[in-house]
């Protein structure tokens, strides 16, 4: 029989619960406010992606991905893209490297705003969590734009894109450039320099450099902890490597190094460094194919690869084996919120129960990500 | 109504105990039912400025379906809280759960009966009116832990256990800031309150100009009242990011309707003691009123008291609106190491004041300058 600590008390933090974002269960044991232990449960999203892309061709696992982290479907198209492209050994089009670049950066600022928005609305504020959604509509309408769709987007598919931009879509582009950064300015009025969510989130939930390498924590979190690493930096894709942007990097503003602030300040910052990788790709632009020549059956070599790619949450990695016939034999996902979830038990001893949806909520987990 | 209630009384004089004792009752019941649906139908109306304010802070539009304008949005709320079905939970306190409502409710709602709306309409003159709305606003605290109990929920509890915390702390600088400001016209009557403020164009003898204490006082007293209401930034009783709805989360329907409707009431209260204790209540500003015919002064006053009121909830729901929330020992923190002690040295400063200047404020010691 187990023994019961009459201390503490066991409280079910979801699966259904406004800040958990999405179907996580934690199961805390308290001491009135004060949370002891948190035990992260997950798998209530568990569709058995991987398992399904072992009975699909290599095309028709794409729009699987959509559904992998479906506020940055775009990046997730991406790097699967990129790992069977790297068995198949094949050069993509120039337009369609360009484009791809807009998208997953539009994307990976439409991503960074929800998360800005559920972490305002997580610490009581609303409002900027509208503000928000009023941005990303912006971004969801140019993607409707070119794909037809405003969520799961299934638009870079193996070889390059799906099809090619409409008119009007640069015009757009450029138009939102204009718009978006001068309502940075205004969230960082409304929000991020507000006393009292510095007073939340500064110095709660520190990760140091060596927690977040032990841990695997990866994109803007381990940023925050002053790693400068950023995989379109260190192992550049597509045309990464002929882009300028700057890799910001937490500093402990207003705290300590990888504070929930910090963590919550890169995102920021990389909206701004996202704008300015769009407007040069627009700079850069060029006619030509919007996607290369790939076989209608598409038999990809036998081997293994894996390959990463920078996503608004982190490295999303594909380890793939093919045996040479039209579906993958094995396709691993390492999915960044994965990683980043495993970090939170350590995290939250001894905070209060505010503080571990702060930790949550500054992380920017994703569940489907994390269940697969 | 006392005048109302002695007159007809006195017509009847003549008349039998008997006759005399129905007509009291009589006239309680009506006067109660005029408060009474004053009270609701201010409520509805709340309830839309409250979603109106909040769109126009979020860039959205906010109600304008039902009615012109959306203007019968609350009743369309109120029917559709009437038939959702009422649910009590089965392992809930039945008479904890089913009675707490309604003494939230009667609470506020009875806060509502020494308020002085104008010369001559108020429900009761209470020669303790301040004392008495502080001391029936004090029972939705254990109303409220009744409710979070009887629900048999730790999240309810849990944010029972908050509410309780705060009110109860709270009080104490308000109680404190109020004193600050009652002890100029040395009265807790609400109209002698509000008759004390008259002259000086019916703005400069008001007492937040009183002295500079009183102006502290004010700021005190509505910092704590906004944590008294439960709001934003101190809404951590109902934080819905963290306690999913706080004490009201099992309740339905019209109990849930009940809870709602009292935090709005408290704003009232809240607005109207700052009214009527800081700006004049009742008092016409620029215009006197004693030429004027006696319905049109007393339209005229209970308009201004309105405005006043109003003005000051347009306040509350614009913070609600734009600021995060506090975390629950960072708002003790607030409470008991900055309002409190503040408070008690502007009672201080306040009394040392009226010794020195001899119950004077600045506008009469100025004006006794210049008349001199």
């Amino acid at each position: 029989m187990a023994v019961v600590d009459e201390r503490f008390m066991d409280l079910n933090m979801g699966p259904q619960h406004p800040s958990t974002h999405g179907v996580l269960r934690l199961l805390i044991k308290t001491d009135g406010e004060v949370v002891s232990r948190v035990t992260p449960y997950i798998g209530y999203l568990h569709r058995a992606l991987e398992k399904i892309a072992e009975r699909l061709t290599y095309p028709q696992f794409t729009p699987f991905t959509d559904r992998l982290d479906y506020l940055a479907s775009m990046n997730c198209n991406l790097a699967y893209a990129l790992t069977v492209e790297k068995l198949l050994n094949i050069e993509i089009p120039r337009r369609a490297q360009i484009l791809r670049v807009i998208m997953a950066e539009l994307n990976r600022i439409s991503s960074h705003l929800i998360a800005f928005g559920s972490l305002s609305s997580d610490m009581g504020a609303f409002t900027p969590f509208l503000f928000g959604i009023r941005e990303r509509e912006f971004i969801n309408d140019l993607f409707e734009m070119v794909c037809g769709a405003r969520l799961t987007y299934n638009y870079i598919r193996i070889g390059g894109v799906a099809q090619d931009i409409p008119d009007g879509f640069i015009d757009k582009t450029k138009e939102f450039l204009d718009y978006f950064p001068p309502k940075i300015k205004e969230y960082n009025d409304l929000l991020s320099y507000n006393a009292i969510f510095i007073k939340r989130l500064a110095n709660i939930a520190v990760i140091s450099p060596e927690d977040a390498l032990d841990y695997g924590v990866t994109g803007p979190n381990l940023r925050a902890s002053g790693i400068k690493w950023d995989l379109r930096r260190e192992e550049p894709y597509l045309m990464y490597n002929e882009l300028d942007f700057d890799i910001p990097v937490g500093r402990g503003e207003m705290g300590r190094v990888g504070d929930a602030w910090d963590r919550y300040m890169m995102r920021i910052y990389e909206m701004e460094q996202s704008a300015k990788i769009v407007r040069q790709c627009i700079d850069m632009f060029q006619q030509g194919d919007h996607i290369a020549k790939v076989p209608k059956v598409l038999k990809v070599p036998a081997g293994e690869v894996y390959v990463r790619a920078e996503n608004p949450r982190g490295e999303l990695g594909f380890y793939l084996i093919s045996d040479g016939s039209t579906k993958p034999y094995r396709l691993k996902i390492r999915a960044p919120s994965f990683a980043n979830l495993s970090i939170v038990p350590k995290l939250s001893g001894g905070v209060m129960i505010a503080d571990l949806v702060a930790i949550i909520g500054s992380l920017d987990i994703i569940l489907p990500e994390i269940d697969r | 109504m006392i005048e109302l209630i002695n007159n007809i009384i006195g017509n009847i004089h003549s008349s039998t105990p008997m006759i005399r004792w129905l007509v009291y009752v009589m006239v309680i019941v009506i006067s109660s039912v005029i408060v009474l649906s004053f009270a609701l139908l201010y409520e509805g109306f709340a309830t839309y400025a409250e979603r109106k304010v909040a769109g126009d802070i979020q860039a959205r539009i906010g109600p304008n379906r039902v009615g012109p304008y959306g203007l019968l949005q609350f009743v369309a709320d109120g029917v559709k809280l009437l038939l959702k079905e009422d649910i009590i939970p089965f392992y809930a306190d039945k008479w904890l759960f089913i009675i707490a409502p309604y003494i939230v409710f009667t609470a506020s709602f009875a806060a509502f009966v020494p308020l002085s709306y104008s010369d001559h309409v108020y429900v009761a003159n209470m020669n303790v009116g301040v004392l008495y709305i502080i001391a029936v606003s004090s029972v939705v605290s254990m109303a409220i832990l009744m409710g979070a109990w009887g629900s048999n929920n730790k999240w309810s509890l849990f944010g029972g256990m908050r509410a309780v915390a705060q009110i109860v702390s709270y009080e104490i600088p308000i109680i404190l800031s109020l004193l600050a400001a009652i002890i100029i016209p040395s009265s807790l009557d609400m109209k002698d309150i509000i008759l004390y403020q008259s002259g000086g164009l019916g703005i400069f003898r008001w007492i937040i100009f009183n002295n500079p204490f009183t102006l502290l006082a004010f700021f005190i007293y509505f910092t704590a009242a906004i944590a008294e209401v439960n709001r934003t930034p101190f809404d951590i009783p109902e934080a819905e990011s963290e306690l999913v709805a706080g004490y009201h989360t099992e309740y339905t329907g019209m109990r849930f309707a009940f809870f709602f409707m009292a935090e709005y009431g408290d704003m009232f209260i809240v607005s109207a003691i700052a009214a009527t204790l800081f700006f004049g209540g009742w008092q016409i500003p620029f215009i006197n009123g004693v030429a004027m015919p006696l319905w049109l002064r007393e339209t005229l006053q209970v308009v201004v008291f309105l405005t006043k009121i109003f003005v000051l909830i347009y306040v509350m729901m614009w913070i609600r609106w734009t600021l995060p929330r506090l975390r629950v020992d960072q708002l003790m923190e607030l409470c008991w190491k900055y309002l409190t002690p503040i408070a008690f040295f502007d009672l201080i400063g306040a009394s040392v004041w009226v010794l020195l200047f001899n119950g004077k404020g600045v506008y009469d010691i100025l004006s006794a300058l210049f008349v001199h």
